[in-house]
C-alpha cells in the first residue's frame, strides 16, 4: 500500500515535470560566475512576475563562451567582454548588464580599513614580488600617518579562472608597465608570487587568518563580510574608497557609444574607482530560435526596469540609465532568419 | 512439438498441461545464456571501448599542444596563460610529490589500524573501530578540503611550520625544507589531508586481507612460540601480500585523481622556487579543476587536456608497476620452494 501510494508520487512528479517543461518556456544562458547571484534573483523574480523561467548555469566566463558559440544556450555571458572583431566573426553581439568592483583588502593588525593608500603601481610591484615588506620606503610615502609593520607582505589571489582576476590584471597592466610586460592580463595569469585561494572565499580566507596578507575580492564579497580594504589612487590622482558612486563615475566615463567594448579599469574621473569592470551577455545576432531570443531579451528589459533594487541589495552597481537606453537600442540588431528584429515589444 | 510430446515418458494426463511448456522453456533457457553471455561480453568491450574513446579524446583535444610543446612540456615548468607558454612540471611534480607523502603516512597508520583490527584488539572494539574508519571514507572531499585550509593548516602552520622555521631556518638544507609563507598550506598539507583521505581504503582492504589468512597457519606459529609480531611479518604478510600490495594500489590510484580536497590546501601556485615542503604548489587534478571553465579554447584548453592525459599515463604506469611487481613476488616465490 505505502509502495504503491509512492509509485504513483513518483509517478505524479514525473508527469508534472513534464507538463511543466513543456507549458512554461525555458530560456537557458551560461556563462561568468561573478554576475551569478544576481542573474538568479533576477529570475526569480522575473518568474513570479510573468511565469517565465531562466535557467542560468554560472559555468564560469570561458564555458559560457563556447557554449553560445556553439549555439547550445539562448545567451552567454562573461566578465571579460569580447573585442568588436571577434564578435564580428563570431555573429555575436553584447551588451553590459551590471557593474562591479575588485577591491584589494588586506589584513595588518592595528590598521583598520580605509586607512592604507595604494597606488596601483606599489600593488603591481607587491604582486610582482618587488615589494616584499610593508616598511617598503614606497608604501611609507603614500602613508606617512600610519605605524607599518617591518613584515613580509604575503601576496594573495585567484587560483581559478575568473573574471575577477581579468580585471584586476587589466588594471595592473594599464598602471604598471612592468606588470604588463612581464605578467599581461587575462582570467589567468602566470603568478610571480603570492598563494592561490579557491575563488573570493577562498582569497578572504587566506586574507583573514595570515597577518601581512594582500588580496583582491569582489566588492561584493568584501562589502558583505566587512573586509579591511585599502584606497586607491585613481586616474586623476585622487584617493577614492570603493563605493557604489566611485563605481558609477567610472561607468559615466567610458563612451558606450562607440562600442560596449570598454573595459572600465583606470577610468578618468576624479571620483571614479580605478578597478571597476562590467559584465556582459553575449547574444547570436542572427536566430534561429527567434522565440527564445525575443524572451531572453524581454527578461533584461524587465531586469533593466525593474532589477535595480535587487541589484543594489547584492552589492552590484546598476548601469547608468544612458547606457541601459544604448542596450536597448542595440536589441533591434537581433533578428530571425528573415532580419527582422526578435525583439517586440 | 507433437513428436516430443509423443514420445515424452512422463504421464499422458499431466502432458498436456505441463510438457508443452518445458521443452521450449529449456530452449528458452539455452537462449538466455547466449544473451546472458553476449550482454556480458557487450559490458566488457563497452568498457574497453570507453577507456579506447577516453584515450583517443584526449589525444584530440591536447593535441595543438602536443604538436607545439611535444615531450618539452613534461620538463618546462613555465605555465603562463598569457603569453600561451605552458609546461606541466610543477603540477606533475606536485601530483607525485603529494601521493608520495600520502602514502608515506598513510602505508604504515593502515598497516597498524589493519593488524590491531585482526590480531590484538579485543572482541568489543573490532566492529566499532571497523565501522568509524569506513565512515572515514564516506566524508565528502570538499569537507576535507574546507578543513584542510580552514582548520588543519593553520595548526600546522602554528605547531609546525612556525617552530621548525625557527629552528632550522639557518641550516643549509633542512631551512630550504620549510621555508615558504607561514601560511600552512602547500605540498605538505595537501600530502596529510590525502593520506587521511586514502588511510580508510588501504585499511579496509589489509583488515580484509589479513582476515583470510587461514587461522591454522597463525596458531601452529603461535604453537611452535612466535611472537605476535614474528606471525605477522613472517606467516600473515607473506601471506597476503598480494592484497596488501593491492589496497596500497587502490590508495595511490585514489591520491593520484583526489581534486577537490587538493586544491584547497595545496596553494595553487604554478612556479617551482624550490623544494620546500611548505611552499605552495600545484596538481594536475588542481589545474584542471581552477583552469578549466575560464581556460580560453586554443593552446590553453588542449594544454589543460595534455595534463589529463599525463595523469591517465601516470595512473596506467601505477597500475601496471603494481601488476609487475606482483608478479615478480609470486615468481620469487615459486624459485624458493
Amino acid at each position: 500500500m505505502r509502495l504503491t501510494s509512492i509509485k504513483a508520487l513518483a509517478t505524479g512528479f514525473a508527469l508534472a515535470g513534464v507538463f511543466s517543461s513543456v507549458t512554461a518556456q525555458e530560456i537557458t544562458g551560461a556563462g561568468a560566475t561573478f554576475p551569478a547571484p544576481l542573474y538568479a534573483k533576477w529570475a526569480d523574480a522575473y518568474n513570479k512576475a510573468t511565469g517565465a523561467r531562466i535557467n542560468y548555469q554560472s559555468v564560469g566566463s570561458g564555458a559560457g563562451l563556447r557554449q553560445i558559440r556553439g549555439k547550445t544556450v539562448d545567451f552567454g555571458a562573461s566578465d571579460m567582454p569580447l573585442t568588436d572583431e571577434e564578435l564580428q566573426k563570431d555573429g555575436l553581439m553584447q551588451f553590459p548588464t551590471v557593474i562591479g568592483g575588485v577591491v584589494p583588502v588586506f589584513n595588518i593588525p592595528g590598521i583598520p580599513t580605509r586607512q592604507m593608500r595604494l597606488t596601483g603601481q606599489v600593488l603591481g610591484d607587491i604582486y610582482l614580488g618587488k615589494i616584499t615588506k610593508w616598511n617598503d620606503p614606497a608604501i611609507v610615502a603614500l602613508n606617512p600617518g600610519l605605524k607599518l609593520p617591518d613584515a613580509t607582505i604575503s601576496p594573495v589571489r585567484r587560483a581559478d579562472g575568473s573574471g575577477t582576476t581579468f580585471i584586476f590584471t587589466n588594471y595592473l597592466s594599464k598602471v604598471n608597465p612592468e606588470w604588463k610586460a612581464k605578467v599581461g592580463e587575462g582570467t589567468a595569469v602566470n603568478w610571480p608570487a603570492g598563494a592561490g585561494g579557491k575563488g573570493n572565499e577562498g582569497v578572504s580566507a587566506f586574507v583573514q587568518r595570515l597577518p601581512n596578507s594582500i588580496g583582491y575580492v569582489e566588492y561584493a564579497y568584501a562589502k558583505q563580510n566587512k573586509m579591511t580594504y585599502a584606497l586607491l589612487q585613481n586616474a586623476a590622482g585622487s584617493f577614492v574608497a570603493p563605493e557604489d558612486t566611485a563605481f558609477k563615475a567610472a561607468a559615466a566615463g567610458a563612451d558606450w557609444n562607440k562600442s560596449f567594448y570598454q573595459i572600465l579599469t583606470n577610468q578618468p574621473g576624479k571620483d571614479a574607482w580605478p578597478i571597476t569592470g562590467a559584465t556582459f551577455i553575449m547574444m547570436q545576432l542572427k536566430q534561429d530560435k527567434p522565440q527564445q531570443a525575443g524572451a531572453a531579451l524581454r527578461f533584461f528589459d524587465w531586469a533593466f526596469a525593474n532589477g535595480d533594487k535587487m541589484s543594489d541589495d547584492l552589492d552590484y552597481v546598476p548601469l547608468p540609465d544612458s547606457v541601459e537606453a544604448l542596450v536597448r537600442q542595440q536589441w533591434g540588431k537581433i533578428t530571425d532568419a528573415a532580419g527582422k528584429p526578435v525583439m517586440t515589444k | 512439438m507433437d513428436a516430443t510430446l509423443s514420445e515424452n515418458p512422463f504421464s499422458k494426463e499431466a502432458q498436456t498441461v505441463q510438457m508443452p511448456e518445458e521443452p521450449p522453456l529449456r530452449r528458452s533457457g539455452r537462449l538466455a545464456d547466449v544473451v546472458f553471455l553476449n550482454v556480458t561480453r557487450g559490458a566488457a568491450i563497452l568498457t574497453l571501448l570507453l577507456l579506447a574513446a577516453i584515450i583517443v579524446s584526449l589525444v584530440i583535444g591536447a593535441w595543438p599542444s602536443i604538436r607545439e610543446f611535444g615531450p618539452r612540456f613534461l620538463w618546462t615548468a613555465e605555465w603562463d596563460p598569457v603569453q600561451e607558454k605552458f609546461g606541466g612540471l610543477v603540477m606533475i611534480y606536485g601530483t607525485l610529490m603529494t601521493s608520495l607523502i600520502a602514502l608515506i603516512i598513510a602505508v604504515p597508520v593502515s598497516f597498524g589500524i589493519a593488524l590491531f583490527l585482526t590480531e590484538l584488539s579485543p572482541k568489543w572494539l573490532k566492529r566499532p573501530l571497523g565501522t568509524a574508519i569506513e565512515l572515514l571514507a564516506a566524508i565528502p572531499s570538499i569537507v576535507y578540503g574546507m578543513w584542510g585550509l580552514l582548520v588543519f593548516s593553520p595548526i600546522l602552520a602554528r605547531y609546525v611550520q612556525q617552530p621548525m622555521q625557527a629552528a632550522f631556518g639557518d641550516v643549509p638544507v633542512l631551512g630550504a625544507l620549510f621555508s615558504g609563507a607561514p601560511v600552512g598550506i602547500g605540498i605538505l598539507s595537501a600530502g596529510i589531508i590525502l593520506a587521511i583521505m586514502i588511510i580508510p581504503f588501504i585499511a579496509a582492504v589489509m583488515r580484509d586481507v589479513f582476515e583470510v589468512t587461514p587461522p591454522m597457519l597463525k596458531e601452529s606459529a603461535y604453537g611452535v612460540g612466535a611472537t605476535t609480531w614474528e606471525v605477522v611479518w613472517r606467516v600473515v604478510l607473506p601471506y597476503t601480500k598480494a592484497g596488501v600490495i593491492g589496497g596500497v594500489m587502490l590508495g595511490l590510484g585514489r591520491a593520484l585523481g583526489e581534486t577537490m580536497a587538493v586544491t584547497f590546501v595545496i596553494g595553487n601556485f604554478n612556479q617551482l622556487n624550490n623544494l620546500s615542503l611548505f611552499e605552495a604548489a600545484n596538481s594536475i587534478t588542481s589545474a584542471l579543476a581552477n583552469e578549466f571553465a575560464e581556460a580560453t579554447p586554443g593552446l590553453h584548453e588542449a594544454s589543460l587536456i595534455y595534463l589529463g592525459l599525463i595523469l591517465f599515463f601516470i595512473t596506467c604506469v601505477v597500475l601496471g608497476f603494481s601488476k609487475y611487481l606482483l608478479m615478480r613476488l609470486k615468481r620469487r616465490e615459486g624459485s624458493r620452494t
